[in-house]
């Protein structure tokens, strides 16, 4: 009892240290740590909550996670119930009202975009639905050019003497975006009509802009672990129509898309995902130039 | 066209053949040259035929194209419409007036039980009863709490949470009903209204939430299960980069061990700290300390006494309890979808100082009537978890719990005069404990169902061998749990 006002005299000297950052974010995944970084490269101090290796669905509020959020002044998460598990904790325990729901230290990335797979029923016998639709919106690049716009405002809403700063590296940044994208585009082109079979629908903006075609998925109803039932039911459906490719993200067990691999004689593609899910993905260019390359391996 | 060309070729052959015989000298060359003009008259009007179908094959493919585009242009539209529809049905969501209906959700559950003992007479021998619900559920199919839980920010400052719980006998309690702040700075926040204390680890963790189907031992001997404060709470999360979190609470103190004391000014006074951080990706920590200090006024339970009538003890004074608790988590790289483990306990350190009243007067033949006197106890538990999800949907635990007895002064025994040890026979020296091994199956994120097997001595000389299957389902929005 008597270390309380020992710990709190060391907390409050830790508190009256100068921050090294202008703005202090705290990003929820991965591909939003990466792109706070692109727009504002040495005025924010930038934290992942998780990693590529970690399913965003199933993240919990730990301690590391809450003392994160008690000094961040903006979050930016994907939203769209991904993160429903764990974000509302962190709201509620950091003591932090800038990052509240509905204030400016809150962005959703998924309030700048148009999500598809909107359900036209929500019923939770058909699996962890998002009434809100599909919450993984970064691959495809268009998304990324939207969130960068909208996160750029926020940022220099936040910090407006910074503002012409974060607005020049956002042009920057979309610029080389705009030409990448062309680029990937055409070398996307081969892939265009490809049959494969998903873990989850956390590719599904993907294969939309690739124009690729989801055969199946490994799981039977989103977010139910594979079943040994479903993946023969899945085998036989693909006997009918065949798929060229199973592909899992980083985070997934690669046990099930082993097993279709294997007696549906077709490979197994692991995608990144997000920047961090493999070594080439070290950033959000490196997601998509690793992310098109392990695909085309495929069609060579 | 080829069609076109054969029919006027036809024509013109007819026409030819059906001038034969006519055809002599100048009439010859007359007929000659009507059939020439004929003949040009109808290269002609083909010549303008032919015109008129690349004209009209042309207009056709222009119009099939322009039919491609409008189609186009048309799927756009419906791709358009379809967003607009979409943002529309959103919209159309938060209108009218179930717009601010708070957020709804249930906790459904039920038990089948099998014991070797009643569970009608729980007890923990050597620990002043709680008065809480703390037994084993009943034997056979019995339903266990369902949670109604109403939440929603009340304006931009609050927030406010309700839970009741509905019991398998018909009533209704209101497990927790606070109001909590949004929007005070510097890390602090302020909860008011009927709330579980943050004193201990699993104190603040729902029911449902558990990884056993009942409390560890000593919460159930020291805090009646689990702790619920009337009043105040404030807490700090420190700007640290590690967890470090301080909090303290003000309230009636009317749930046991203490009671509705009747008195202005808080009943109870809690405080606690907390540290937490992570190990690497693959592990999460948090350990805390907390301290409780509570009344009692004729905090009273039935004890039977030797001749084994029951008698009516209370006891008066004050109630310290202190905890210590720690949990660790480890799950592949922070990926706890396929594996992870959860190792969690506590210490408990419990100290009542005051006054026992014995009084067995209600009883048919009173044989020491009221006496009153000092009475104090230090007395201790613990418990250690451990669980392990080894595949997708599938856990096993093991608990291991235990109580210490301590020293126990009791003046009325002490000084011979009255009652013996004896005439306090829930009071007599034991230290219970108590293993658990369980394995649950949770189909989704939403249902479970437990299998959990006890071998629980907490009464003396009564081992109860306990094998319970229990379903925890919940309804509605997803729920977010606690580290």
């Amino acid at each position: 009892m008597k270390y309380i006002p020992a710990i709190i005299a060391v907390s409050l000297w830790l508190a009256a240290q100068p921050a090294l950052a202008a703005l202090n974010i705290l990003a929820c995944e991965p591909e939003w740590a990466a792109l706070a970084k692109e727009l504002g490269g040495d005025k924010v101090s930038v934290y992942a909550a998780t990693t590529a290796l970690q399913d965003p669905h199933r993240v919990e509020a730990r301690p590391s996670l809450i003392a994160r959020a008690r000094s961040a002044d903006l979050m930016v998460c994907t939203g769209a119930e991904l993160e429903v598990g764990w974000v509302p904790l962190l709201q509620s325990q950091a003591g932090n009202p800038k990052i509240q729901p509905n204030q400016k230290g809150y962005f959703e990335a998924a309030m700048a975009v148009p999500l598809i797979d909107v359900p036209t029923r929500v019923d939770r016998s058909l699996g962890d639905v998002h009434p809100a639709g599909n919450p993984h919106l970064h691959l495809n690049p268009a998304n990324i050019a939207k969130v960068a716009s909208a996160l750029t405002e926020r940022m220099a809403q936040l910090d407006a003497p910074e503002a012409a700063y974060y607005r020049d590296r956002a042009k920057s940044f979309l610029e080389r975006w705009q030409t990448a994208t062309v680029r990937w585009e055409q070398e996307g082109a081969p892939l265009k009509g490809l049959p494969l079979v998903v873990y989850h629908k956390d590719l599904s903006y993907l294969v939309r802009w690739l124009g690729m075609r989801e055969v199946g998925a490994l799981e039977p109803k989103p977010g139910l672990p594979p079943t040994t039932a479903h993946l023969s039911e899945l085998l036989s459906q693909l006997a009918k129509d065949p798929a060229k490719v199973v592909v899992r993200s980083a985070y997934n067990d690669p046990r099930a898309a082993a097993f279709i691999a294997e007696r549906a004689r077709i490979p197994v593609v692991l995608l990144p995902y997000t920047v961090g899910g493999t070594e080439r993905a070290k950033d959000l260019f490196g997601l998509y130039d690793d992310t098109l390359s392990r695909l085309l391996a495929v069609t060579k | 066209m080829v069609k076109v060309q054969t029919v006027a070729v036809a024509i013109a052959s007819t026409l030819a053949s059906s001038i034969p015989a006519l055809a002599q000298n100048s009439e010859l060359a007359g007929v000659r040259e009507e059939m020439k003009q004929l003949q040009r008259n109808y290269e002609e009007r083909m010549q303008a035929l032919e015109k008129r179908l690349t004209e009209a094959e042309t207009r056709a493919a222009k119009a099939e194209k322009s039919a491609g585009q409008a189609e186009q242009s048309a799927n756009k539209a419906e791709k358009s419409a379809t967003q607009a529809e979409e943002t529309a049905v959103a919209a159309g969501r938060r209108t009218g007036e179930n717009a601010f209906n708070p957020a709804i959700s249930l906790i459904m559950q039920g038990t089948w039980a099998r014991t070797s003992q009643d569970p009608n007479n729980f007890f923990i021998s050597g620990f002043m009863p709680s008065g809480g619900e703390v037994g084993p559920p009943k034997r056979s199919f019995g339903l266990g709490e369902t949670e109604l839980s109403i939440s929603a920010n009340i304006d931009p400052y609050f927030r406010g949470i309700v839970i009741a719980s509905l019991s398998p006998e018909n009533t209704v309690a209101v497990e927790e009903a606070y109001f909590q702040t949004l929007a005070l700075a510097q890390g602090f926040t302020l909860k008011g209204g009927r709330f579980l204390s943050g004193i201990g680890y699993q104190n603040e963790i729902h029911q449902h939430a558990w990884d056993f189907q009942d409390a560890p031992l000593p919460y159930k001997a020291f805090l009646g299960g689990r702790y619920v404060q009337d009043g105040v709470q404030l807490r700090w999360v420190a700007p640290t980069p590690f967890f470090l979190e301080v909090g303290g609470e003000l309230a009636s103190g009317a749930s046991f061990p203490g009671n509705d004391l009747n008195k202005n000014g808080a009943g109870s006074t809690a405080l606690f700290a907390h540290v937490g951080g992570d190990i690497g990706e693959s592990y999460a920590w948090r350990t805390g300390l907390s301290y409780l200090r509570t009344s009692a006024n004729n905090r009273s339970f039935q004890d039977p006494n030797s001749l084994g009538i029951p008698v009516t003890n209370s006891f008066t004074g004050r109630a310290k309890v202190w905890v210590v608790d720690g949990v660790l988590k480890w799950a592949p790289n922070g990926n706890s979808t396929q594996q992870n483990v959860k190792l969690q306990a506590e210490y408990f350190r419990s100290e009542q100082d005051g006054t026992l009243t014995y009084d067995d007067l209600a009883s048919a033949a009173p044989v020491f009537g009221g006496l009153t006197d000092s009475f104090s106890s230090r007395q201790s538990g613990w418990y250690a978890q451990a669980v392990y999800q080894f595949m997708p949907r599938w856990r096993m635990g093991y608990r291991y719990d235990a109580l210490r007895y301590g020293s126990v002064n009791n003046a009325i025994v002490n000084n011979g005069l009255g009652p013996s040890a004896a005439d306090f026979s829930l009071l007599g020296p034991y230290n219970p404990s108590r293993n658990t091994a369980m394995i649950d199956f949770s189909p989704s994120e939403f249902s479970r169902l437990r299998l959990q097997i006890a071998q629980d001595k907490s009464r003396m000389g009564a081992t109860d061998n306990q094998v319970f299957i229990q379903y925890i389902h919940s309804l509605g929005p997803h729920g977010a749990h606690r580290f």
